[in-house]
């Protein structure tokens, strides 16, 4: 049994039809914590000593984030900037976060052929995920592939409803140690464990 | 009467407006002010008035009812029932130890019992008006000697009434009137049982007025949105309670104290006060000025060494006896020298029960005359004595302020050079001021609540007791080095003169000014404040992000619609104040209606326009 933390940065959620969606299928799972930072901090005024507590408490961290400007909200760099910090989270004392694994779930305008050479945002979405994947390496964690949802304008309720049964088959699998390190590494998103 | 009503109202108009300016220039407060103006165009000055000074007087008398209704206003029920240990106790300890001193003083003097115990009730009496008006002026009402002042007033305005009643039965002298009490008023010739549930009645009669009939009848007349209606009803309605109380032998004050009780929490409080505020301020004005006017200087040359020694000696036994009450009720030092001087004249129902007793056979002419002229002496020397008493005495016990302080301790001028200056450390300053020194930031503090004075004192803390708007006492906090004044004083006037102040004086100094409302930021934008910090603002709208929150909102969103509401209003509000001038004359309660809707028109468009900008119009290009 793993504990899975849920970092969620969505400064409007009220008008957000993907992430209202995701978030209601990822509280029904059994064994995921749900830290809403936006309303837990509505000024940004982080509790820094709270987070770090969550942290060490839960082995799965997820930021789950719309992908703002090829990013996440700026809460979320907000929190990186205050909680992780030197000799705790990284740095020659800094263990508190070794071994833990990470990872972004986000929502994303643009369809999956945007994010290629040939479209028009150019990189893979783990190519702009780069910080995120070099931040959890200086501290020591372990980081995943991302959950991707696209093309959240136009998206079907039957297509959004299967990504949201997807994203809480994902946690349900990562909460009881059911991911296979082997089929990992062959992924580019975390979607694709569980097709359907 | 060979002048004509226009030409006295010129003369008493003329000596208010040339003294009471001087009178406030030098210090002295207004009160000094009519009272000399009185003693100027009186017999013994110019000669403008002659006797008729006394009918004024009495006609005048008209504004301490006045004034006890509008006191009533400010006192809701609650905090009255809190206050029934003082007045009872204080107020009655008061008017009985006097009473009785005095009596027994006289009857040493030879006096006969009787007569000595008339002499006691009257002198045991202090001045409403000139005491209220005093403490008012200085800001000091809601202090511990503004409230206990306030306790023993309003025992006094009762003690009339028993008073009233028992004179008939002391009278050894061939009275001039019948003999019953109430002086001659309707139900005098009443049994006493009769009398009392007349009495009763009345007292009811307002108190449900006030409470049921009063609300539609001022809402009717606020309809008609004609401003000089509702200030007719308003006097209506404190000359009917005059009339009333009169004919049942009752103190006209009383009862309109009690229907502002009554009132004090109904919507049209504000404006009631506001109604009745000019009149009374004119009545009383007057009245300072008629007693002024009334002091018979003949007589006093005549046996100046009796006056002066009555005077000095009644006031020094009223004192005596108020600074003992006051020990024992626990009003502390420097408080308690304010509440014992400035309640230690004879008042003005002192006229009232003097003029009385000569008509029951109570006291002798002779007397009543010399009484009248010690008692108008003594209210004239108040203002002196509670001005040695500022000046002197509190000097002693807080440290205070003014040039004396200087001329003692110059060094204690040099040390003062925080870079902040707080005026004013009531539950808003003193947010303020433990900020700041939370954050190592030293504050100079002034304040004009003695007993704050000394605990903050006590607390090591950079205290100065006095009034801010004085220019000496701001040089001695430093102002001349300091970088900024945080203007936190309740009072909105108060306020605006210490802008004046700072602006003639110290035009370097930044101010950061507390404001009550909107119409008192206008003002202050008026006075060319950059800073300005309405005091339930920022509170209200906090608790309207919770409320968004508990019906389901988010909690980053409620609070950024909470700070686009923040600087929409701030930015109406400087828009409103300049449109504001132009239309000064505009009827007062139809313009706020009116503004507040032009307001409320905007806040809809600003909420709008909110939620069509930037991530919350939920464009397309943000998330990518």
């Amino acid at each position: 049994m793993a504990k899975v933390l849920i970092q969620f940065a969505h400064p409007t959620l009220s008008k957000s039809n993907v992430q209202k969606t995701l978030e209601k299928y990822a509280r029904e799972v059994k064994g995921v914590t749900f830290n809403d930072l936006y309303e837990h901090y509505p000024d940004l005024f982080i509790d820094v000593k709270r987070e770090q507590q969550l942290l060490a408490k839960h082995d799965i961290i997820i930021f789950q984030h719309p992908f703002y400007w090829y990013s996440s909200p700026p809460i979320l760099k907000q929190w990186q900037d205050l909680v992780l910090e030197y000799n705790w989270a990284y740095g020659p004392k800094g263990h508190a976060l070794k071994g833990k694994k990470i990872f972004n779930a986000v929502s994303c305008g643009g369809g999956r052929d945007a994010y290629t050479p040939a479209g028009y945002n150019r990189f893979s979405v783990g190519q702009y995920l780069l910080p995120f994947n070099q931040t959890a390496y200086l501290c020591r964690m372990d980081y995943l592939p991302p959950f991707v949802v696209h093309e959240t304008y136009t998206i079907e309720d039957y297509t959004l409803n299967a990504c949201g049964e997807q994203y809480a088959e994902l946690l349900d699998a990562l909460v009881n140690d059911r991911i296979d390190p082997a089929e990992l590494a062959g992924v580019e998103y975390l979607n694709e464990l569980f097709p359907h | 009467m060979q002048q004509s009503f226009f030409f006295q109202a010129m003369i008493y108009l003329a000596a208010a407006v040339v003294m009471v300016p001087i009178a406030k220039r030098l210090g002295l407060g207004s009160v000094l002010g009519y009272l000399v103006a009185g003693v100027i165009i009186g017999p013994a000055g110019l000669k403008f008035i002659g006797m008729e000074g006394q009918d004024i007087m009495h006609f005048a008398e008209f504004g301490v009812v006045m004034m006890l209704f509008v006191i009533g206003l400010e006192l809701e029920p609650s905090r009255l029932w809190r206050m029934r240990k003082s007045i009872a106790g204080l107020g009655g300890l008061q008017v009985g130890v006097t009473t009785v001193l005095v009596a027994g003083i006289a009857m040493l003097f030879g006096i006969s019992w009787k007569e000595a115990l008339a002499l006691g009730m009257i002198i045991a009496m202090s001045s409403t008006a000139i005491v209220m008006q005093t403490l008012a002026e200085k800001g000091w009402l809601k202090t511990v000697a503004g409230q206990s002042s306030f306790s023993v007033l309003l025992f006094q305005d009762l003690a009339i009434i028993p008073m009233l009643a028992l004179f008939p039965l002391l009278a050894d002298h061939a009275g001039i009137a019948d003999g019953h009490g109430g002086g001659g008023s309707l139900v005098s010739a009443l049994p006493a049982w009769q009398q009392t549930i007349v009495v009763l009645l009345s007292v009811s009669a307002i108190v449900l007025t006030g409470k049921y009939l009063l609300r539609p009848v001022f809402r009717m007349m606020a309809r008609t949105a004609l401003r000089e209606m509702f200030t007719a009803t308003a006097l209506l309605l404190v000359v009917g309670i005059a009339v009333l109380m009169t004919s049942v032998g009752l103190s006209p004050a009383l009862g309109a104290f009690v229907a502002g009780v009554v009132l004090a929490n109904s919507e049209y409080r504000h404006e009631l006060e506001s109604s009745i505020d000019p009149f009374k301020g004119l009545l009383l004005g007057l009245f300072f000025i008629s007693v002024g006017s009334s002091i018979d200087f003949a007589l006093v040359t005549s046996k100046p060494l009796l006056i002066i020694g009555l005077v000095g000696g009644l006031m020094l036994l009223k004192m005596g006896i108020l600074f003992v009450l006051g020990k024992i009720f626990e009003v502390r030092n420097a408080q308690n020298f304010i509440f014992s001087i400035g309640l230690s004249q004879i008042g003005e129902f002192a006229f009232v029960l003097l003029s009385f007793s000569v008509q029951q056979g109570v006291l002798g002419k002779e007397v009543s005359d010399t009484m009248t002229a010690v008692v108008a002496i003594s209210m004239a020397m108040t203002p002196l004595a509670m001005m040695f008493n500022e000046k002197f005495i509190l000097t002693r016990f807080c440290l205070v302020s003014a040039g004396l302080q200087t001329a003692q301790r110059p060094s204690d001028v040099e040390e003062e050079d925080n870079p902040v200056i707080i005026a004013g450390y009531g539950h808003f300053g003193n947010i303020v001021g433990r900020f700041l020194r939370a954050n190592g930031v030293e504050a100079t503090v002034l304040d004009n609540d003695s007993d704050n004075v000394d605990f903050l004192r006590r607390m090591g803390l950079k205290v100065y007791y006095g009034d801010a708007t004085r220019y000496e006492l701001l040089d001695i906090a430093g102002a001349g080095r300091a970088q900024m004044i945080i203007i936190a004083i309740s009072d909105e006037e108060k306020r605006l003169e210490l802008i004046e102040t700072v602006k003639k004086h110290f035009p370097n100094l930044h101010m950061l000014v507390r404001s009550t409302n909107r119409n008192d930021a206008y003002d202050l934008m008026n006075a060319g404040m950059m800073h300005i910090y309405r005091e339930t603002f920022d509170t209200s709208l906090r608790l309207g992000v919770d409320a968004l929150k508990l019906l389901g909102h988010r909690a980053h969103e409620a609070t950024r619609m909470a700070k686009t509401f923040f600087i929409h209003d701030e930015r109406t509000l400087k828009h409103l104040s300049s449109i504001r001038n132009d239309e000064e004359y505009i009827n007062a309660a139809r313009q706020h209606i009116e503004e507040l809707e032009v307001i409320m028109q905007a806040d809809r468009e600003a909420v709008h326009l909110n939620a069509l900008a930037g991530w919350d119009r939920k464009a397309e290009a943000e998330t990518a």
